[in-house]
């Protein structure tokens, strides 16, 4: 079996949008939900306290609830904000940054985020070691360096990023803003009109990457439906799934029948390439030194 | 207040005669690395074998300046003792420090070689003093390099927040992205900064003509295209032009250098311990001709902090060797902010 879990949403989606979509997934086969806003701190549809009703709220109908740091922190009002998160202790949190690694290590048992460089089974004891219970590997891991990095599941509850949109690269500059021709500090939120992230194209027209406000992610929606075998050679209990804004539903039932139920993972493969995503599929990552944009089929 | 120190000048040395040359035109100290993965620099024909390494010390510490050994990349699931190996080898040939971003290889080294002084390297991505302080508190870094994100007031703040020295880059390429959270180059050819030390890897390029056009491309995608008469840029991945609802231009990055030179005294005066030159992919004449720039505009700066300015030489000097010909102040002042 493996556990469902519901990553944060990446992008800046309306108030009443995240909730009606939460409402959604507390009804759904996921196991487990991280909220939070991990991308922008100018991001303030919800606020800190509205995250916490969700919380309680998905807590309520039997989620667990983990909240996610922001992965780029540059100023005091972010480290304040972090720290205020890392003072409460109703929730776990999944640290994306050394500073929630320096705040929470020691003290309560916590997440190490996808954006926490770990390569190697002594870099995973490192965190081990500081009272990370469990661990999302880094995008760009293949599924055979996971087995070797965390002894086959055997040192740390490992849960892989399995679908959906990757989060490739992080930088300083708002790349949204800069493509409407905006100042960061007056972007005016134009994130809102991309529920997806904005495609970025090749002058060939081939999808490659998404623009989504400092962060660069890819412009393929990653898929290990086809990798049952691999994820549990691996020692992979967790499936991390990514929200897109169409059909996120569906994909998690998709998952959950393949996964748990043994339903066949091609047919399910040909149903999600009919859903309103927004990229093509790929899957290179899960295989040693592929192009993670590639699409191997077996 | 205290009378601001020094910056050292760290210099790239991709080679043993980059290392001479960047130690004969001044620099205080100089980084290297292996020859391989176990470096950020991982191209062939580069870096250096353990002979050279060796006489590149003892080159440089016969002339009082100092040597840091960049094993800077992670250690890799298939082979971390690699990693630990590298950090034996530096230890052993007397570095004056080892440049990390692996915890794991920190912890090996504080283990191991308890007096060797240990960099953060720009690869761990510390952007905040929290960040600094972790790896200050659990494996005793004695300086860390910023990445190329941070603000001049930023850098500042930082500075403020730390007893850990603090290195900034001065000059050279420029990555947009945080170094060290990167995966744009793996996720177009399977090999990027994290896991194998390279960005937009040589062996994944291919230029191909198509009309009077030539298009550059990085593992099949198309990066940029050219026409005939145009400079023709590496294939950078995020220096690329791409096509983001209809416009098509530099969506990432314009293919500009970074240039501090304007900033210099402030970078002093927050009190910066070291500026670092990139470039160890470089030709050993252009590490020589920044890193003589760069000597003198510290030596004036530091004489008459108050009266600094750039001079036109030096401009024109850098001006020839950057990337793209233009140059950048890049986050340090923000025009985008």
């Amino acid at each position: 079996m493996f556990d469902l879990s519901v990553g944060p949403v990446q992008y800046y989606w309306p108030r009443q949008t995240l909730t009606d979509f939460y409402a959604d997934v507390a009804d759904s086969p996921a196991r487990t939900v991280c909220l939070g806003e991990v991308v922008c701190s100018r991001r303030h549809e919800l606020k800190p306290e509205d995250w916490l009703d969700l919380a309680r709220d998905l807590k309520q109908a039997g989620k667990e609830v983990v909240i996610g740091t922001q992965a780029l922190l540059e100023t005091e009002a972010e480290l304040r904000s972090l720290r205020r998160w890392v003072e409460q202790a109703d929730f776990m949190l999944e640290a994306n940054d050394a500073a929630a690694v320096r705040m929470l290590a020691g003290h309560t048992p916590w997440v190490i985020g996808l954006h926490v460089n770990i390569y190697s089974a002594p870099a995973l004891a490192e965190y081990l070691s500081l009272g990370a219970t469990r661990w999302v590997p880094p995008v760009e891991l293949s599924l055979p360096a996971v087995g070797q990095i965390n002894g086959g599941g055997a040192s740390v509850q490992t849960e892989v990023f399995a679908f959906g949109r990757m989060p490739l690269a992080l930088s300083a500059r708002c790349f949204t803003a800069r493509h409407h021709h905006l100042q960061k500090d007056a972007c005016a939120f134009r994130c809102l009109e991309d529920p997806d992230g904005l495609t970025l194209r090749t002058r060939e027209g081939q999808p490659f990457l998404a623009l989504n406000g400092i962060q660069t992610q890819s412009g393929s929606v990653h898929c290990l439906l086809g990798h049952k075998q691999a994820l549990l050679d691996a020692g992979v209990g967790r499936l991390r799934l990514s929200p897109t804004s169409q059909d996120f539903g569906e994909v998690l039932r998709q998952f959950d029948a393949v996964m748990n139920h043994d339903a066949s993972a091609d047919e399910a493969i040909a149903s999600l390439q009919a859903l309103r995503l927004p990229g093509p599929l790929s899957n290179g990552f899960a295989q040693p030194r592929r192009a993670g944009m590639d699409w191997v089929t077996s | 207040m205290n009378t601001p120190r020094r910056p050292d000048l760290v210099c790239p040395a991709g080679s043993l005669r980059a290392l001479q040359m960047a130690v004969d035109a001044g620099a205080d100290a100089v980084y290297m690395g292996l020859k391989d993965a176990t470096n950020a620099r991982n191209f062939a024909g580069l870096n250096f074998d353990l002979n050279q390494a060796r006489q590149g010390v003892r080159y440089a510490r016969d002339r009082g300046r100092q040597v840091l050994m960049a094993l800077n990349t992670y250690a890799q699931a298939d082979n971390p003792q690699r990693w630990f190996d590298a950090v034996d080898m530096a230890a052993d040939m007397g570095v004056h420090a080892v440049i990390l971003a692996d915890p794991a290889v920190m912890a090996y080294s504080q283990r191991r070689h308890a007096a060797l002084r240990l960099h953060l390297s720009v690869q761990a991505s510390a952007t905040n003093y929290e960040a600094i302080g972790f790896y200050r508190e659990r494996y005793g870094i004695q300086r860390a390099v910023l990445p190329r994100v941070l603000t001049m007031s930023q850098v500042a703040h930082v500075i403020r927040h730390t007893d850990v020295e603090i290195e900034v880059f001065g000059f050279g390429s420029l990555c947009v992205m945080v170094e060290g959270r990167c995966a744009l180059s793996s996720y177009a050819t399977g090999q990027a900064p994290n896991t194998a030390g390279v960005c937009s890897p040589p062996s994944a390029v291919r230029w191909d003509a198509e009309g009077d056009k030539v298009n550059a491309r990085l593992g099949g995608i198309l990066i940029d295209q050219f026409a005939a008469d145009e400079p023709r840029g590496y294939p950078t991945l995020c220096k690329g032009r791409f096509d983001v609802d209809g416009d098509v231009d530099y969506a990432l990055e314009e293919p500009t250098s970074l240039n501090t030179l304007a900033i210099l005294p402030e970078l002093v005066k927050a009190g910066v311990s070291a500026i670092k030159i990139e470039g160890r992919q470089r030709s050993a004449a252009y590490v020589e001709q920044v890193t003589r720039t760069w000597r003198q505009a510290i030596d004036a700066c530091m004489a008459q902090p108050d009266r600094f300015s750039v001079q036109p030489a030096w401009t024109s000097a850098l001006g020839r060797l950057a990337e793209g010909q233009q140059h950048t102040l890049g986050a340090y002042s923000r025009p985008w902010q």
